[in-house]
């Protein structure tokens, strides 16, 4: 199944779940914040979240700004 | 003497807020922060780099204990936008204390104000502690204040163009007619703009470009600190009135 992460395409070979995306993404969950399909995912429902054909998944930081 | 200020239930005794952008580095904005002795920062809230994880990070650098992190709009042009930022910047950071900010065009970032009051109306709605970045209509700033924002901030000039507090007159209406503090934001150029803003009775000034464009921003970090107390203290010392001719120092009595 195909995803968009952070607007780039991704191929999944095998179902997942968005901390199991986290994982493959070397990605810590503690300092980051997810939406999918614009709406966000609270960090509780990480292990429990299936992601679907045609997500749309941001993942977002805190970075420098004014 | 203790003087401090209050937002949202925090108290800061630094007036100067500091924002994190355009910095050589993480390590040099740290070490500003430092000198600037800010307790709060303004942060932006960006898509993680997924090809280059080995990029440093903010967090490491700002420690999110030590600093209050107050997420930004930066880059958003209607409320939709800046309320799909804030929740995000909420469930990254887990508080409500956010900076708002709705921009209405590239080339001045001026604030959008019907957008800002609407999206700062639908924010609080939802439990955000929302300081606004906004105009110098004191208008506008008596209706962000009466929908329930904690902080009024408007610009001094505009975002990075060091030009100063342009309209001294309606920061100071703005200071004189709200009950929530009001912090300069944007337009700081130099130590003596920052000392302006707190004269005028300013609670506080934030600023990012004066500092992080500096030639050296350490050291420029260190004048905004001695500016705002600077300022401060003459704004509670009360400055003497000014006169059109002079009045002599030295006593007229007794001159040979």
């Amino acid at each position: 199944m195909d995803i968009t992460v952070n607007g780039d395409q991704k191929r999944l070979e095998a179902p997942l779940t968005v901390e199991g995306l986290l994982a493959v993404l070397e990605l810590e969950p503690r300092k980051i914040a997810i939406e999918r399909n614009m709406e966000i995912v609270p960090k509780s429902l990480y292990g429990e979240t299936q992601l679907r054909d045609g997500d749309k998944i941001e993942i977002v930081q805190f970075v420098g700004g004014g | 003497m203790s003087d401090t200020f209050e937002v949202a239930g925090r108290k800061l005794s630094s007036r100067l807020i500091i924002g994190t952008g355009k910095y050589k580095t993480y390590q040099e904005n740290a070490e500003a922060a430092e000198a600037a002795g800010a307790e709060m920062v303004t942060v932006a809230v960006r898509r993680v780099n997924l090809t280059d994880k080995d990029q440093p990070m903010l967090v490491d650098f700002l420690d999110p204990e030590k600093y209050i992190y107050l997420p930004n709009t930066a880059g958003c042009f209607t409320a939709e936008d800046a309320i799909r930022t804030l929740r995000l910047a909420r469930e990254a950071g887990g508080w409500e204390l956010v900076k708002l900010e709705v921009l209405s065009d590239q080339k001045t970032l001026y604030p959008d104000m019907e957008e800002t009051l609407r999206a700062a109306k639908l924010l609080i709605k939802e439990g955000f502690d929302v300081m606004v970045y906004c105009s110098d209509d004191p208008v506008y700033a008596r209706k962000l204040e009466e929908a329930g924002c904690c902080a009024i901030m408007p610009l001094g000039s505009l975002i990075g163009s060091g030009l100063g507090v342009m309209n001294p007159v309606n920061i100071r209406l703005i200071v004189e007619q709200s009950s929530v503090p009001v912090i300069v934001d944007a337009g700081v150029g130099t130590a003596s703009d920052a000392a302006v803003a707190m004269e005028l009775g300013c609670d506080g000034v934030l600023m990012n470009t004066a500092i992080a464009e500096a030639k050296d921003p350490i050291l420029m970090a260190s004048a905004m600190k001695h500016a705002v107390i600077a300022g401060r203290e003459a704004y509670l010392a009360g400055r003497m009135p000014k006169k059109r001719y002079a009045d002599p120092s030295s006593p007229l009595a007794g001159l040979i």
